[in-house]
């Protein structure tokens, strides 16, 4: 099997582990976790495209090579806007949990 | 002279290999923090250093020997201070497990 | 099976062991550990790719900047744990999410497998306009001149990130600082870090930035890498950030898309279109954007790590 096949597989495989942790993970943390990690396979797979697509003395085709390196940008502030979201949950509330009834003042 | 070169590089590789399997064999038999990180640091820099050595004679330009050279400088010197700051929170906690 | 193969083969076990490790580990703070060596080892796969600017992108923002955030993430919402440990689906849930996963991960490895190869592919249209550029490298040509307007938005996603992250802050806070405060006591084995290092991380980073027009290497990591060094001088409390009031670090979060904007807004008198860049002067322009954006980068990056201001600036 050639390397690039192998890295498609193994993206695929990260983005249904991905999906398990930000599906079945109660701690937001770890659901972050599962969507870099779901990010990571699909831009594994972007990587697939690429090797695939080389041509014209290019090893890769350099078009989805530039979209992964914007959308590891992106996917590092979506994580960084999340985690402030969480700690500010966490120092509003005291509880680190996405469940609506926790942490939230009974009288209102 | 080529394949002296070549032999060279292989050899040191291969004792630099050796060096990090030594390493990360320490990794998971030692049986705490502390002669972990000794088994790390120790062994790493030395596996490293060798293959980097390898490496040297087939650089294709001075400029990449020194490119190589930079990076297991800059190697030591993230895992010496690494090592420190683990052993410094070990030591703060109070305990070497 | 060659060597090489063979070797191929481990990395993908390796990847995929750690990245369940960071799913199945009871302990967040392990978990996080776990996602900083995967992204590495992602960095390794990248490379066998022949995608060495993602690679380097890889190694130090989705492994090194992400890595830092969320252990201090992890380290503060410590104890929060336990918790949350009663909110797990049942049984028959996870079962049903591990057969949606399974079956989502069955159709993309299927399409990986009947993917043609050779496949679609835009190299011969860079190839053929890279010249225009007088660029060598391809991927930078595409980021700054094909695709320029998805790197643009990128920068201002960068920048809307740190102002969503900065109005998150208390009230009282708002204009104030972030992070740790400054230490009298420079002793230690960090503090020598943050002093020994920083000179060459910025050589390294300027170097990475230039050649980036022509080798692997641009903005993105070149700008990941001075905001590393600022990042270690701040954790080793040789310095304050600075108050998110202040002028100067305004205009430098600003500076990179503010810059492009008005050259890609020039690109209409000059050259006809947006982000059009006139003959012979393609070169010169890229590498001016580029240092712009390299310096908002390296700004914005620990300002996100950094979170909301925690006490007003004195």
């Amino acid at each position: 099997m050639s390397a690039p096949t192998l890295a498609g597989l193994t993206g695929a495989a990260l983005v249904g582990l991905g999906l398990y942790g930000l599906l079945v993970h109660p701690h937001p943390l770890r659901k972050l976790l599962g969507f870099n990690l779901l990010g990571s396979g699909v831009f594994l797979l972007f990587g697939i495209i690429a090797r695939k697509g080389a041509a014209a003395g290019f090893a890769a085709d350099p078009v989805p090579q530039a979209m992964v390196i914007t959308g590891i940008v992106v996917a590092f502030c979506a994580t960084a806007l999340s985690v402030a979201l969480l700690l500010r949950l966490f120092e509003a509330g005291g509880a680190a949990t996405l469940r609506p009834d926790v942490g939230r003042d009974d009288s209102d | 002279m080529n394949t002296a070169i070549d032999i060279f590089t292989v050899v040191a590789i291969c004792a630099g290999a050796a060096f990090f399997m030594a390493g990360s064999v320490g990794l998971l038999r030692f049986p705490d923090s502390l002669t972990r990180l000794h088994a790390l640091t120790k062994a790493d820099n030395l596996g490293l250093g060798l293959i980097v050595l390898g490496l040297l004679p087939q650089a294709d330009s001075l400029l990449g020997g020194l490119k190589l050279v930079a990076v297991w400088l800059l190697v030591q010197l993230a895992s010496a201070t690494v090592a420190q700051l683990i052993a410094q929170a070990l030591r703060h906690r109070g305990r070497g497990t | 099976m060659s060597v090489i193969q063979a070797l191929d083969i481990s990395l993908a076990v390796l990847v995929l062991a750690v990245a369940i490790w960071t799913i199945v580990s009871r302990d967040a703070f392990a978990a996080v550990v776990g996602y900083v060596a995967y992204g590495l080892l992602v960095s390794l796969v990248w490379v066998r790719l022949f995608a060495v600017d993602v690679a380097l992108t890889e190694a130090a923002i989705g492994s090194g900047v992400t890595g830092v955030l969320l252990i201090s993430a992890a380290v503060r919402l410590r104890g929060t744990e336990a918790a949350v440990a009663a909110e797990w689906p049942g049984a028959g849930s996870r079962v049903l999410a591990a057969a949606l996963c399974m079956v989502v991960t069955a159709a993309l490895a299927a399409v990986v497998l009947t993917m043609p190869d050779p496949g679609a592919t835009l190299a011969p249209e860079a190839a053929r306009h890279l010249a225009e550029t007088e660029l060598g490298n391809p991927v930078t040509a595409v980021l700054m001149a094909f695709r320029a307007l998805d790197t643009l938005l990128e920068k201002v996603v960068l920048f809307l990130a740190v102002i969503g992250v900065w109005s998150l802050a208390a009230d009282g806070n708002w204009g104030g600082i972030a992070g740790p405060r400054r230490a009298t006591n420079r002793q230690g084995a960090l503090a020598f870090l943050a002093q020994l290092l920083p000179p060459v991380g910025i050589v390294v980073a300027i170097h990475i930035v230039w050649i980036g027009a022509n080798e692997p290497g641009g903005a993105f990591q070149g700008g990941a890498i001075l905001a590393a060094m600022w990042m270690i001088v701040i954790m080793a409390r040789l310095a304050e950030a600075p108050a998110i009031g202040e002028r100067r670090l305004r205009l430098a979060l600003v500076a990179g898309p503010a810059v492009f904007l008005a050259v890609g807004l020039m690109g209409f008198a000059v050259a006809n279109a947006f982000l059009a860049y006139p003959a012979g002067l393609a070169k010169p322009l890229i590498v001016f954007v580029e240092v712009f954006m390299t310096l908002s980068i390296a700004v914005s990056l620990p300002m996100l790590v950094l979170g909301p201001p925690d006490r007003p600036s004195s």
